[in-house]
């Protein structure tokens, strides 16, 4: 068959979804922009419309805490961005983790756990959710195998990061969705720090996506949120393993998820029940906010991307630096893996040694003037952080190691600045952190 | 729920209410690689309002087995075993696209048990465009992409879902992915391309019948639904404006209220 003849879907693209997913202008008294709907409640035609939105039987909104129109617009915005069904957003990006949790597991599961991940999710996997009765076992990143070998009978997802933190260590996501397929159980990826301008990773296999979308998909460093957001293609009746997906749920005149909703059976679920149950709502502001930044993601992300590259270059070379972790870097063990999943950049978090140790990394912490100096990653602006003298100074040498840190490393998450000017203020960091070591040698 | 019809388990969403044989039957039938789920939102209110509710997946579909079925005159037929196997002397039935071809031509072969037709983005005939048909046949997933695009108006374009949080495209794209495109997507769109008896069929209806159309169909246009309403005695049309092909779920709150009126006047549910 002649490729010629066959017209193209005109779908709309990524670009054009960031700006217009989601949203009718003519729905909303024509207001061009997406309307913030600040309000608890809304009002029901009649008592059945009433009992009509509680029983499920037609869309609409009750109560914010479930859902609202602006949040509306931000989650079917990501979902389109993601090439994903459904999704739902929350207050912050550890609460979508959370509900995800909530929707697919129960007391008596197990999940399989990448081990290099955001500090607040290790805790959640590690101390919170046993007590749930939920249990964990952590694997390396790069150890397929032990992905495989670590599921048993009751284990009931795969989770991890992409390129983990702070190591930018990297799953093998295509491998790994394949392991957790042929164990009948769905694999769980928090993209935050590559969001669907750089990986969307349904295509590779994966089934539930998280973001903070505090992170670069708001990107300017305003407002907490997190989604979850659901590919559609998981069968989760395949087997007996879910049965709160599959079974009658007493919570809804004994409406099964899977049958009556299939494709997008997870986030009604995590909706219906979690949002009910949990209630991490996401502010109509905060969605606005965030959905400003989805605009310009592609713009932003592009510069982040190539502000990254040059710096990595810069620091690869620069005689204060010992070493630099970044996909990018050529002897990154994962560097062939992370062309082939993050074709359009490798985000823009490095992780460096800084000549000099623990005093050399608190002097040029302490020096710089224009990269911020905090704990967060993804702002517009650079952000730089010294784990070992600040979030991470009650650890020891070894217990450092075991969180994939070391004295000497600095986080930077680099912004959209001009590129000369953050290289020029880490030039004065990397002068004062120079000075005590030139003033020990004498 | 799960029942038999020649050899072969069937699934249909019973609208979130158990199936009670005291209330009368509205069976739901899907368009061409789709499922049962494009219905959710009219089904559950019907079967929560005083009738029995049964939107089926077709053979080799959805959740049910078997293999599709090959031509619209067998899919009608079938659509009345249904009617047989779950015990029943009569059915409202509602279709929509491949689904109005399916009612359409059941209601002419079995007059006295079909009692109202609702057809939503029908038409008479439903010739395929062969490209389409052609990467169907081949097992491509561009065939549900260009179906996606096209069956959508800008309500499915754009967003705005009447369920919070769902995007239209992608769900009604994986629907049509769930199983071997060419097994179902691809055999369908060949039955709807080899069906000519619409025309005919639609003649010899004489029951109450309501088309709902769309402005922005272009899978079947206003034009082609009217002309097939045109040759139903008395038959009622709603055009629903800035809406596609998937009006059950870009409209779906519009398309429940006509819907409603409909069935309930002529069809009243059991009050209970
Ligand atoms: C990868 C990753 N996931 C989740 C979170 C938690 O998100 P939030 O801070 O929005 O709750 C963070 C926060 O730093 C993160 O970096």
């Amino acid at each position: 068959m002649s490729d010629k003849k066959i017209p193209n879907p005109k779908t709309y693209k990524f670009d054009t979804l960031s700006l217009h997913a989601g949203y009718q202008p003519h729905k909303n008294a024509g207001s061009r922009q997406v309307p913030i709907y600040q309000t608890t409640s809304y009002l029901f035609d009649d008592v059945d419309h009433a009992a009509a939105l509680f029983n499920l039987e037609r869309g609409g909104h009750i109560y914010s805490r479930i859902s609202n129109p602006t949040v509306g617009v931000l989650e079917e915005r990501v979902a389109s961005l993601e090439g994903g069904t459904a999704a739902l957003a929350t207050s912050s990006g550890m609460s979508a983790i959370f509900l995800t949790v909530m929707t697919l597991c129960e007391a008596g599961d197990h999940l399989v756990v990448s081990s290099q991940l955001y500090g607040g999710t290790v805790n959640l996997f590690r101390l919170t959710l046993p007590k749930f009765g939920i249990k964990c076992t952590f694997v390396k990143p790069r150890d397929t195998e032990g992905f495989k070998k670590a599921i048993q009978k009751n284990t009931k997802g795969i989770f991890g990061e992409l390129v983990g933190n702070p190591g930018n260590e990297i799953m093998n996501m295509p491998e790994i969705a394949k392991i957790a397929h042929d164990a009948g159980i769905p694999l769980m990826i928090d993209a935050t720090y590559q969001t669907p301008y750089l990986c969307k990773p349904f295509e590779h296999g994966a089934d539930i996506v998280v973001h903070s979308l505090t992170k670069w998909m708001a990107g300017h460093g305003s407002s907490m949120a997190g989604i979850l957001v659901e590919g559609g293609n998981f069968d989760w009746m395949q087997n007996d393993k879910f049965p709160t997906m599959t079974k009658p749920y007493e919570g809804y005149h004994g409406l099964s998820f899977a049958e009556e909703f299939g494709p997008t059976a997870f986030t009604m679920k995590a909706r219906a029940e979690g949002m009910r149950d949990f209630g991490p709502c996401l502010s109509p502001q905060n969605a606005w906010n965030v959905l400003q930044g989805i605009e310009t993601l592609s713009v932003r992300m592009k510069k982040h991307c190539s502000n990254a590259d040059e710096m990595v270059k810069y620091l690869s070379n620069h005689e204060s630096v010992a070493w630099v972790s970044h996909p990018n870097v050529p002897d990154h063990p994962d560097h062939e893996l992370a062309k082939k999943l993050l074709p359009n950049g490798r985000g823009s978090m490095i992780a460096f040694g800084i000549k000099g140790g623990k005093d050399a990394g608190v002097a040029f912490i302490n020096n710089v003037k224009l990269a911020s100096h905090l704990a967060n990653v993804g702002d517009t602006r650079t952000l730089v952080i010294h784990p070992a003298s600040g979030t991470h100074s009650q650890m020891d040498e070894a217990t450092l190691k075991f969180a994939g840190l070391s004295h000497d490393m600095i986080r930077l998450s680099v912004g959209i600045e001009d590129i000369d000017d953050i290289k020029n203020d880490f030039e004065i960091g990397f002068r004062a952190a120079r000075k005590p070591r030139l003033v020990s040698n004498q | 729920m799960k029942f038999e019809v020649n050899g072969n388990e069937v699934f249909a969403s019973t609208g979130g209410r158990p199936f009670d044989k005291n209330k009368p039957l509205i069976i739901f039938v899907h368009g061409s690689g789709l499922t049962h789920m494009t219905w959710v939102l009219q089904t559950r209110y019907f079967a929560f309002h005083g009738y029995s509710v049964l939107a089926v997946d077709m053979p080799g579909h959805g959740l049910s087995s078997g293999k599709s079925l090959k031509s619209i005159e067998d899919m009608a037929d079938w659509i009345n075993d249904v009617i047989d196997a779950v015990g029943y002397k009569e059915a409202s039935l509602v279709g929509h696209s491949q689904g109005c071809l399916v009612t359409v031509e059941c209601t002419s072969r079995y007059p006295d048990k079909i009692k109202t037709l609702s057809l939503m983005g029908g038409a008479g005939a439903i010739p395929m465009n062969p490209e389409l048909l052609e990467l169907a046949e081949n097992n491509d997933p561009k065939a549900v992409d260009l179906m996606m695009d096209w069956a959508h108006g800008p309500a499915g374009h754009f967003g705005g879902h009447p369920v919070p949080g769902l995007y239209h495209i992608n769900t009604g794209g994986m629907l049509a992915k769930s199983r071997t495109i060419k097994e179902t997507l691809g055999v369908d769109f060949r039955a709807c391309d080899n069906y000519k008896n619409g025309f005919e069929a639609a003649k010899k209806i004489k029951i109450p019948t309501l088309s709902i159309l769309a402005t922005d169909d272009k899978m079947c246009p206003v034009k082609e639904g009217k002309k097939l309403a045109d040759l139903i005695d008395g038959s009622k049309v709603d055009i629903i404006d800035n809406c596609g092909h998937m009006m059950l779920l870009e409209e779906a709150d519009r398309v429940l209220k006509v819907l409603k009126k409909f069935i309930t006047t002529n069809y009243p549910p059991l009050n209970t």
